[in-house]
């Protein structure tokens, strides 16, 4: 049954903190980076009133953060990490190492652009640097979604045993106030349940190994079973969300389709955008166009198979991203064109947008406009940038 | 044609580190409170202190969606009147749309200066500030004036939340001179 739950207004960053309270974790190692700052700062003061029983570690750099997360998960700590940027770049070595030792670490990500030139405003291309990292990745679209994200993301990784990271656009959500109805401590507690790590350093009474040598004769198998992991956490994932459900009324599946009845021309988007983008959907559907959205909440392990059942309605998919990848297509559009070899026949047209980089506006009438050059057949291999000068 | 009709826009140009986020905050707070819908956002330029910034503020009946910045306010509000001889504050607002500016100046003299046609509000947010408080807190008291002109959040719901946030930081007595301020603002013709 839903919860009795409390309406508030908060930034992205102080929805994200109302979640880690009412998880109060064991550990949580941060080091302040821009845009996340409004998560940390409003877990100090969590931390400060006595509010939590979290152990604040303040380390000197996010290369030190995320090692103390390691250790402090390996011993058997429920443990969590926020940062941004140039942060998750410095955690670039040891988020392998989480993954590989099947740590489930909760990483909240305030999505910020990498320098250089420096730019200290929102874009995904921080996060899509760790998009090989072996880590879950899930998408926020506005605070209300970081906040049960924080939840979700946590019992995820403590259900399939590996690291997770919850992403909100930085300020676009981080620095933003919205509305959104939070649960209470008590009901958050026993949605998570204690937490007793299958091993852990500090049981004595089962003494393992952390982060072993594997050489020739094993590293390949090693590898295999965190892909069959990363597999496991579809179902896990969708365990979950349902549970989530019950207590909030709120779902969350891989991804949230919009007005896809009878769509002919759909953007796949992830992030704030989103929502600006379903504004344009409505205003469309009004004047009579074909139009949808899909939104992609779970980016790792990316659901191909279940979005090909989506996308082989449609005629034309414009894929819109806040990330290159310098030298080839952008991730999103990378993937979706592999979604779409899943279906047999009759594949949509897929376009490539970038949007967004280093915080640039993007406003409805940009995406109103991608809907256009979707009508008018304007569809090439061409990468497309909205909104550049 | 506005995009989003049904939600009521402001923004709010100031200078880094005069406390205008705060006081789109306190708005957005007290609409909430109300069950409106709210959203405040500020757009960092190359913020620093003493730098024009600009906060946007957005209510409405139902969910608010968009994450797109405001480009056709309902309301304009200038904290700080030097602002008018750096940047255009009136863009995309109507004849039928109203500019409050914290000056000394009359409206007309405002309009004249910016070229604008709409409604002009000015308001003595120092002098009303120096008067009611003893201190220069310009913001709080065009809270007051904004509300009056805007009805975004009630009074009653502003000078809670002002108190809930200040009370503690600044003390009983202070925190009623600002609320008197305040008042005293949504008061004045």
């Amino acid at each position: 049954m839903t919860k009795k739950q409390t309406r508030l207004a908060l930034t992205g960053g102080a929805a994200a903190a109302e979640a880690l309270k009412h998880i109060d974790p064991d550990v949580m190692a941060v080091y302040p980076i821009t845009p996340q700052t409004t998560i940390i700062e409003t877990y100090a003061k969590f931390k400060a009133d006595g509010e939590v029983t979290t152990e604040v570690i303040e380390v000197e750099s996010e290369h030190s953060a995320i090692s103390a997360c390691v250790g402090a998960s390996a011993a058997g700590a429920r443990t969590v990490t926020a940062t941004s940027s140039q942060g998750l770049a410095l955690m670039h070595e040891i988020l392998y190492i989480a993954s590989g030792l099947r740590l489930p670490i909760l990483l909240i990500d305030s999505a910020r652009a990498l320098a250089a030139p420096l730019n200290i405003h929102g874009d995904h291309s921080d996060v899509m640097g760790a998009r090989d990292a072996g880590w879950i990745q899930i998408f926020s679209e506005n605070g209300q979604e970081a906040y049960d994200n924080t939840i979700i993301g946590l019992k995820l990784a403590e259900k399939v045993k590996l690291p997770v990271m919850v992403i909100m656009d930085g300020f676009n959500t981080s620095h933003t106030v919205e509305n959104l109805q939070v649960l209470d401590r008590e009901t958050v507690q026993k949605f998570l349940g204690e937490y007793t790590p299958e091993h852990s350093l500090l049981n004595v009474d089962d003494p393992v190994t952390y982060g072993a040598l594997a050489l020739q004769n094993t590293y390949f198998e090693f590898k295999i079973a965190q892909a069959e992991a990363m597999q496991q956490a579809f179902a896990d994932y969708k365990k979950v969300v349902h549970d989530y459900d019950k207590i909030s009324g709120r779902f969350y599946d891989y991804f949230e389709t919009y007005r896809l009845d009878e769509a002919e021309r759909v953007i796949v988007i992830m992030g704030s955008t989103a929502g600006t983008a379903k504004d344009v959907v409505d205003r469309l559907r009004e004047q009579g166009e074909k139009v949808g959205l899909v939104k992609i909440n779970l980016f790792r392990p990316f659901p191909h198979a279940e979005l090909a059942g989506v996308l082989s309605h449609v005629k034309s998919v414009a894929v819109l991203e806040r990330a290159m990848s310098i030298g080839t297509y952008p991730p999103l559009y990378t993937e979706i064109v592999n979604t779409i070899s899943h279906i047999e026949k009759n594949r949509p047209a897929v376009s490539s947008y970038i949007y967004s980089l280093g915080g640039r506006e993007i406003y409805g009438k940009d995406i109103e406009k991608v809907f256009d050059d979707l009508a008018k057949g304007h569809i090439s291999r061409e990468i497309k940038y909205i909104g550049s000068k | 044609m506005k995009f989003n009709k049904d939600t009521f826009e402001i923004i709010f140009f100031a200078r880094g580190g005069q406390g205008a986020k705060v006081a789109a905050e306190i708005l957005a707070q007290a609409a909430s409170r109300e069950g409106k819908f709210v959203q405040a956002y500020p757009f960092f330029g190359p913020e620093r202190s003493g730098a024009p910034t600009k906060i946007f503020l957005r209510v409405s009946d139902r969910e608010i969606r968009t994450h797109e910045l405001i480009f056709d306010p309902d309301v304009v509000v200038v904290m700080d009147e030097t602002i008018l001889d750096s940047e255009n504050v009136i863009t995309n607002l109507g004849d039928e749309e109203t500019l409050i500016v914290a000056t000394r100046k009359l409206p007309e003299e405002v309009k004249a200066k910016i070229g604008f046609s709409g409604k002009v509000v000015t308001v003595d947010a120092n002098g009303i500030s120096m008067e009611v408080i003893g201190q220069p807190r310009p913001n709080t008291v065009m809270l007051g004036k904004i509300i009056q002109v805007a009805a975004v959040a009630k009074l009653e719901s502003v000078v809670d939340v002002f108190r809930e946030i200040f009370a503690e930081k600044i003390g009983q007595e202070m925190t009623d001179k600002n609320i008197l301020a305040i008042e005293r603002a949504h008061d004045a013709i």
